[in-house]
């Protein structure tokens, strides 16, 4: 955690004329990203099987069950523990090695690939999901610690198609360049916003956002899309 | 991350008895440090004791007007307990100026006490460090020693600061440590669980071998006191302390009438400033007072390279502290 790069102050007119799409995710229609998990997925069953492979799939339809031996029936191979995860309010039934973290088993296990992986010892705050309503980092919580518990990623946030008012503040205030660490943050900002012992000034929710690095340096604009959203949480 | 065996415990025997079992066993609580140093290949557990389900997690005021925490009580329920805020504010002060919202939601109080250092040639894995092969020699001492290096405690094997800011507040409190191994329970005075480095900086803990902690139990509040936690460091938020201090002061008009010092960010372990402390009690509450009490508690500090800064940082740190909370 020492000597991590000061947080740069934002610049107000980046980002001003780009792009502003969303992607509400779609399992099952052929979407880029889609694509690029199903060549992923082959590619690497083909070729070396990791760790991963061996004991789940990546599974597109978000209905069936997400682990092929706990879905059959059989006893969960070698080395491995079967845990029950509830994500997003659907339970799934997993066999995982006792090594393998939340993160992972979120990315790899489930395709939920929403939930980034950033340092991945505990720095960046990418990882961030809430356990049982309380956030943490998934990548230094082992998922075998984790069974029968609530997990909530930033794919559960949206409700009904419609976006959460975090992600639509996100949205309306431009609160990212990159990207790659929006998932974390707004996941620590519905985190925040829920915990009534976090005042609601500028200055606590910059505190309480601190585990939470943007090495683009959006965070004024973070920390306007977090105070406009609490409004309408 | 490398692989290892998993158990997880449903009482502190069994816990206990299955560590022991093993050669090479962690007890695995918030695992935010120790999975942090397995995935960087510091540490090498062959067995992970899960105890994170031992029920551990009570905070309860005892007869004598202790206040007894369960090891397992994450940093932000200890910060937020009402006790905890009106009595120990200094502990909560210090809990909330350490890591991160996510990473206090899951650190617990035994396992904050045994955080490794954060020294950058103890994490490196290649660099000579007794901490992490012993008999191999100090970094530090002839590197880069500006941040997390300490100038009260040192030794000529190893110079890391102990990181933990809940420590260096347990320390200005007074507590006793309950640990439980196969042969029952004892306790440690909280001054005495960490160990000065010396001549052999890789024995950190007065743990014996397979001994699990429990409790902590913090000495009751001095009465009428206030407290606070001052932690400078280089950025203002998610940064180990250049130099912190832990101060508890009592008055009677402008007179001290108790004062406890500790210190972190400047030296090995949570450094009680017990001297420091005397020259207070009975003086009137002048910055001259504070100054001649910050003096004597650096006074036996040694500089190296980029931190003898350090030294004048510390003694600021405990001015400070004491002029706000007299004011």
């Amino acid at each position: 955690m020492a000597d991590k790069d000061d947080k740069r102050p934002d610049h107000d007119d980046q980002g001003k004329g780009r792009a502003r799409g969303v992607e509400i995710h779609d399992a099952r229609a052929p979407s880029r990203r889609n694509f690029l998990k199903s060549v992923g997925a082959t590619s690497l069953a083909a070729a070396t099987a990791p760790a991963w492979a061996r004991v789940g799939y990546v599974n597109h339809d978000e209905q069936e069950p997400q682990d092929k031996r706990a879905d059959e029936g059989e006893a969960p191979a070698k080395g491995t523990q079967r845990i029950t995860l509830n994500v997003n309010g659907q339970a799934h039934t997993l066999d995982v090695t006792p090594n393998m973290v939340l993160l992972d088993v979120l990315r790899h296990q489930l395709a939920l690939t929403g939930t980034k992986k950033g340092c991945d010892i505990g720095q960046c705050g990418a990882c961030t999901v809430h356990v049982n309503g309380v956030s943490i980092n998934s990548c230094l919580s082992l998922a075998v610690m984790h069974d029968g518990d609530e997990v909530t990623t930033v794919e559960g946030l949206g409700q009904n198609g419609k976006l959460h008012p975090i992600q639509q503040a996100f949205l309306d205030h431009d609160a990212y360049q990159c990207g790659y660490c929006t998932p974390g943050q707004m996941m620590s900002a519905v985190a925040i916003l829920n915990d009534a012992e976090v005042a609601s000034d500028d200055a606590a929710v910059r505190e309480a956002m601190s585990g939470n690095i943007c090495r683009c340096g959006a965070y004024k604009n973070i920390l306007s899309a977090i105070q406009t959203a609490r409004k309408n949480v | 991350m490398r692989h290892f065996d998993y158990s997880r415990a449903d009482s502190v025997d069994q816990a206990v008895a299955t560590y022991a079992q093993s050669d090479a066993a962690s007890f695995l609580a918030g695992g935010t440090n120790l999975l942090d140093m397995v995935k960087i290949d510091i540490m090498r557990p062959e067995l992970m004791v899960d105890i994170h389900r031992l029920g551990l997690n009570n905070i309860e005021t005892l007869d004598d007007g202790r206040l007894r925490v369960g090891a397992l009580v994450t940093n932000t329920a200890l910060a937020r307990d009402a006790t905890v805020k009106a009595d120990y504010t200094v502990l909560s002060e210090a809990l909330l100026s350490g890591a991160s919202t996510q990473l206090r939601n899951k650190a617990t109080t035994g396992g904050n006490m045994m955080q490794r250092v954060r020294c950058p040639y103890f994490r490196d894995g290649v660099s000579d460090c007794n901490k992490r092969d012993p008999g191999s020699g100090c970094s530090a001492i002839g590197g880069y020693n500006r941040s997390v290096h300490a100038v009260l405690g040192t030794s000529d094997q190893c110079i890391a600061t102990y990181p933990s800011d809940m420590s260096v507040a347990m320390a200005a409190i007074g507590a006793t440590v309950s640990v439980t191994g196969p042969d029952g329970s004892r306790e440690i005075d909280f001054l005495d669980f960490h160990l000065l480095p010396g001549d052999k900086p890789w024995e950190e803990f007065a743990l014996k071998d397979n001994e699990l902690i429990t409790h902590v139990t913090l000495d009751a509040p001095i009465q009428g006191a206030k407290s606070a936690y001052l932690k400078l460091r280089d950025r203002s938020s998610y940064q180990f302390a250049l130099a912190s201090s832990a101060v508890i002061v009592s008055l009677d008009g402008n007179t001290i009438r108790d004062a406890r010092i500790a210190m972190g960010g400047v030296a090995t372990k949570p450094w009680r400033a017990k001297q420091a402390e005397d020259a207070l009690k009975g003086q009137p509450a002048t910055e001259q007072t504070f100054a001649r009490a910050a003096q004597i508690a650096m006074q036996d500090a040694k500089g190296y390279k980029h931190n003898a800064f350090k030294i004048p940082l510390g003694q600021q740190a405990i001015i400070r502290n004491l002029t706000t909370l007299t004011a």
